[in-house]
C-alpha cells in the first residue's frame, strides 16, 4: 500500500518518540493492542506500515494480528484522511432513505472509494455506521459540518464549498 | 478430576468434567462431524459444523467448546440438526472455489469428505471469493478463494510457531486471512515450515510443488540427475501407500527413485554424516574456547529463518556447518563431480526433504561454494509419492534396493536426524568417542527421545560436564532461546527443530490430521520407524562410516579444515 503524506501526519521523529511512550504506558496491561490503535490513529491521524510495526514490536506480538485488528474495526484507518473528510452515514434509518445513492455520487465525483484519500490530500471518504441523527436521514458529515436528508443532486453543490 | 454423567443420544456415559461435548461423545462411540476443529490446537467453534441440541441451552451448540456437566442431556443426529449443519456446509462451500479435479488436495480433502458425508446437494448459493493466488513464496502457495476461514494456520502459526506470519483480517464477508499489509507469505515473516500447510482442511494453504521441473531434468539427457533422500522420507513416504506405519521404507523408496530414472540415488543420510563431523569439530573446539556456547544446530531451515528474524544476536552461536541436503549437494558438485570426471554443470541435484522450508534453504544465494547451487531442487515426500504414482510403479510390491555405492552408505546416527532428539544423539555419540579417544558402547540416549516439549541432559564427557537441551516446535525453542539471551540458562549444546516432533512432522509429509483423528500416534510410529532403522545399520557413529573417512582422506584433509569450511560452512544474516 503506497503510503500517502499530508501536512498534518508525516512521520516526523517527535511523534514517533510519543508512539514509544503510548507502547510503554500499555505494554504491561491486559488488552492493549486496541486502546494503542486508537492513541496511535489519533497522533498520526491514521496508521501506517511502519506505525503498526512499532506497536507489534513493542507489544510483542506479530505484524499480522496488528493489521487484522486495524482492518476489522472501521474506526481505524489506514490511509491519511484528507483535509476534509466526508464520512456517509450507512446505518439503517439512512440505508433505507438511499445514503448508498449519496455514496455512489460522492465516490463517482471525488474518483476515490469510501476509505480512501484524493490524491491531492483534500477529501477523504468514510462509510460510518449510525451517527445518532436518524431524524435527518440520510446524513452527511464534513468535518464537523452535519448535511441532512442528502439526496444525490446535493452532492456536487455541497463539494463546491470546499473547493 | 472429576466425573460427571451425561447422556448422549439417549447413551448414558460418565465423562471427565474437564472434556467437551465433542470429547465425551467419542465415548459413546460418535462421531461429531468438525472443521475448524484442532485438537490442543484449534478450539474456536467459529464453523458451525459441529452443531448439537443441548437440552435447556437457547439454539444448536458447537459441540467442539461446549463443556460437559452434571445431568447434560445432548442430541446429535435429530433431523433439525443435520440440516443446520448442511446449511451451514452449503453456505460455506458456496464461497469456496470448487475446481476440486485440478485441486492438490483432490481426494485427500476435509471439506469434500465432508461434504460427502453429509450428503450436499448442488449448492444454491453464490459466493463472492475471487481468485486471490499467492505463489512467491519458496514453498507455499496460498489461494484464498478455496480458504473456509477456520483459522487453524493461524492457530498453528501464531500459538504453535510463535511466528505469526497470517492473521485475520477485514471482516464480515471481507474476512480473509494474509500476511500484513496483503504482502505475500514470500515476503513477510513467514519461516516456511509449512505447519499451516499441514493443518489446512482444504487447498487454501499447499505445497509449491517442484514436479514438473524434476521430470524436465530427468527427462533431459544431458543432465546427470542424482537424487538424496532425507531421513524422515522412509519414515512416511509408506503411508501413502497403506503401507504399515512404524517401518522406514528406505528399500522400496530407493528401488521406485530409480525406475522413474535417476541416474544416481544417493542417502542424505551421508550428508548428516557429514554434518555431525564438522558440527561436532566445532563444538569441540567452541567447547575449548569457550566462546559462542551455547553451540546451536542449524539443520532446521524453518529454525534458521526464524533465528534470523527473532534472535540475530544468537546468530554467532548457530553452528556454521551447513545442513546435510546442503553439504552433499556441495560434495557432489565438488568431489564427486571430479572423482566421476562429470562436468558439475551437468549435475542436476534433487532433494527429498520432508520439509517445506527446504525449498527456500535451496534458493539462499550463498549455498553456492562450488559456483553451483549446491541443490537444484527441493520435492517434498507429498511430491515424491505424486510422482511414484504418476509413474505407475507399484510401490507396496517392490523389493527393496540399496542405494548408489559408494557414495549412499550412511550412519544409523544420521538415520535419527529425522526426529527431535537425533541430531544432538548423533552429535554426541561422535563427540564422546573424539575427546574419550575410545569406543563407546552406550549410545542410545534417552534423555533427548520422546515427547517432551523441552529435553534436557547433564552428560559427563571426557571428565567434563556437559549441558545439552533439544527443542522442537518454535514456541517453545522462543521460550529457550529467551532464557539463552538473557543469560538465565547455561547449556553448552542446543539441538533446534523448527516442527513439533521434528523432520518426521515437517509441512512436507503425508497429511497427519485424519491419521490423528483416528487415534493413530503418526509422530511415534515415524520415530520408532527411525530408531528401528538405526539399530539396524552396521555403522552407528557418523565418524565410522568409511565413505565419510575416504573422502576426508582423499579431499577434505580433515574435519574443520579450509577446504571443509570452504565447502561445507556457510553463513547467516539478519532478517
Amino acid at each position: 500500500m503506497a503510503e500517502k503524506k499530508c501536512c498534518c501526519c508525516e512521520l516526523n521523529s517527535e511523534k514517533l518518540k510519543r508512539l514509544d511512550q503510548i507502547i510503554e504506558e500499555h505494554k504491561t496491561m491486559e488488552g492493549a493492542l486496541i486502546p494503542v490503535l486508537h492513541e496511535a490513529q489519533e497522533l498520526f491521524g491514521y496508521l501506517p506500515e511502519q506505525v503498526q510495526q512499532k506497536i507489534a514490536t513493542g507489544l510483542g506480538c506479530s505484524l499480522a494480528e496488528v493489521f487484522g485488528v486495524a482492518t476489522f474495526y472501521s474506526r481505524f484507518t489506514l490511509e491519511p484522511k484528507g483535509k476534509y473528510n466526508i464520512q456517509v452515514c450507512l446505518g439503517t434509518a439512512c440505508y433505507v432513505k438511499g445514503a448508498d445513492k449519496v455514496l455512489e455520487k460522492l465516490e463517482q465525483l471525488l474518483g476515490i472509494k469510501a476509505g480512501q484519500t484524493t490524491e491531492d490530500g483534500k477529501f477523504s471518504i468514510q462509510d460510518t455506521r449510525c451517527v445518532g441523527a436518524c431524524g435527518l436521514a440520510p446524513v452527511m458529515v464534513i468535518n464537523d459540518e452535519v448535511y441532512g436528508k442528502m439526496t444525490p443532486d446535493m452532492v456536487e453543490g455541497i463539494l463546491a464549498k470546499y473547493n | 478430576m472429576g466425573k460427571v454423567n451425561i447422556t448422549i443420544d439417549g447413551v448414558n456415559i460418565e465423562a471427565e468434567d474437564n472434556l467437551t461435548v465433542l470429547e465425551a461423545a467419542k465415548q459413546a462411540n460418535i462421531d461429531i462431524p468438525t472443521l475448524c476443529y484442532l485438537k490442543k490446537i484449534n478450539k474456536i467453534g467459529a464453523c458451525r459444523i459441529c452443531l448439537v441440541e443441548v437440552k435447556g441451552a437457547r439454539g444448536l451448540q458447537a459441540a467442539c467448546s461446549y463443556p460437559v456437566s452434571e445431568g447434560l442431556v445432548v442430541r446429535t443426529n435429530t433431523k433439525e440438526i443435520m440440516d443446520a449443519r448442511r446449511s451451514t456446509l452449503e453456505l460455506i462451500l458456496s464461497n469456496h472455489k470448487k475446481n476440486c479435479l485440478s485441486c492438490s488436495r483432490n481426494t485427500d480433502c476435509e471439506l469434500q469428505a465432508l461434504a460427502d458425508r453429509m450428503g450436499v446437494g448442488d449448492v444454491v448459493y453464490e459466493g463472492t471469493a475471487e481468485d486471490e493466488i499467492d505463489d512467491l513464496s519458496t514453498s507455499i502457495v496460498r489461494d484464498n478463494s478455496k480458504c473456509v476461514l477456520c483459522r487453524r494456520c493461524v492457530a498453528v502459526c501464531k500459538n504453535v510457531q510463535t511466528v505469526g506470519a497470517i492473521d485475520v483480517a477485514y471482516r464480515g464477508m471481507n474476512s480473509k486471512i494474509t500476511p500484513a499489509f496483503n504482502k505475500s507469505l514470500g515476503e513477510s515473516n513467514c519461516i516456511n515450515c509449512g505447519q499451516c500447510v499441514a493443518v489446512c482442511p482444504v487447498g487454501a494453504l499447499t505445497i509449491k510443488y517442484n514436479i514438473d521441473r524434476v521430470w524436465d531434468a530427468i527427462n533431459n539427457e544431458e543432465m546427470h540427475v542424482v537424487v538424496q533422500t532425507a531421513p524422515a522420507v522412509r519414515a512416511a513416504l509408506g503411508e501413502e501407500f497403506g503401507l504399515p506405519m512404524g517401518e522406514a521404507v528406505t528399500g522400496k523408496m530407493v528401488a521406485a527413485l530409480r525406475r522413474m530414472g535417476f541416474d544416481k540415488v544417493f542417502d542424505t543420510n551421508t550428508g548428516a554424516d557429514f554434518t555431525i563431523m564438522e558440527e561436532g569439530t566445532e563444538f569441540i573446539e567452541r567447547l575449548k574456547s569457550g566462546k559462542n556456547l551455547p553451540l546451536i544446530t542449524s539443520c532446521s531451515p524453518g529454525w534458521v529463518k526464524f533465528a534470523e528474524h527473532n534472535f540475530p544476536e544468537l546468530i554467532p552461536n548457530l553452528s556454521s556447518a551447513k545442513s546435510p541436503m546442503s553439504m552433499y549437494g556441495a560434495l557432489l558438485k565438488s568431489y564427486y563431480a571430479k572423482k566421476n570426471n562429470i562436468d558439475p554443470s551437468k549435475i542436476f541435484v534433487v532433494a527429498v526433504m520432508p520439509c517445506t522450508a527446504k525449498k527456500f534453504e535451496c534458493e539462499r544465494p550463498e549455498l553456492s561454494a562450488t559456483g553451483y547451487p549446491d541443490i537444484d531442487a527441493v520435492i517434498t515426500t507429498v511430491e515424491l509419492a505424486k510422482m511414484i504414482k504418476q509413474s505407475g510403479i507399484m510401490f507396496e510390491n517392490l523389493e527393496d534396493e540399496m542405494f548408489d555405492e559408494p557414495f549412499g552408505e550412511a550412519s544409523g546416527a544420521a538415520t535419527i536426524f529425522g526426529t527431535s532428539g537425533g541430531v544432538m544423539e548423533a552429535a554426541i555419540r561422535t563427540v564422546t568417542e573424539v575427546l574419550e579417544n575410545k569406543s563407546i558402547d552406550k549410545i542410545e540416549y534417552e534423555e533427548v527421545r520422546g515427547n517432551e516439549t523441552i529435553k534436557e541432559a547433564e552428560l559427563s564427557i571426557a571428565g567434563q560436564k556437559v549441558k545439552i537441551a533439544v527443542v522442537s516446535g518454535l514456541g517453545n525453542a522462543r521460550k529457550l532461546m529467551e532464557l539463552v539471551r538473557d543469560g538465565k540458562v547455561d547449556y553448552q549444546f542446543i539441538e533446534v527443530m523448527a516442527c513439533p516432533g521434528g523432520c518426521i512432522m515437517g509441512g512436507g509429509q503425508p497429511r497427519k490430521i485424519v491419521k490423528e483423528k483416528a487415534g493413530i500416534d503418526v509422530r511415534g510410529e515415524r520415530r520408532k520407524a527411525l530408531y528401528n532403522e538405526d539399530k539396524r545399520l552396521p555403522h552407528r557413529k557418523s565418524h565410522q562410516n568409511p565413505y565419510v573417512k575416504q573422502v576426508y582422506e582423499e579431499y577434505l584433509e580433515k574435519p574443520g579444515s579450509e577446504k571443509a569450511h570452504h565447502l561445507l560452512h556457510t553463513h547467516y544474516t539478519e532478517r
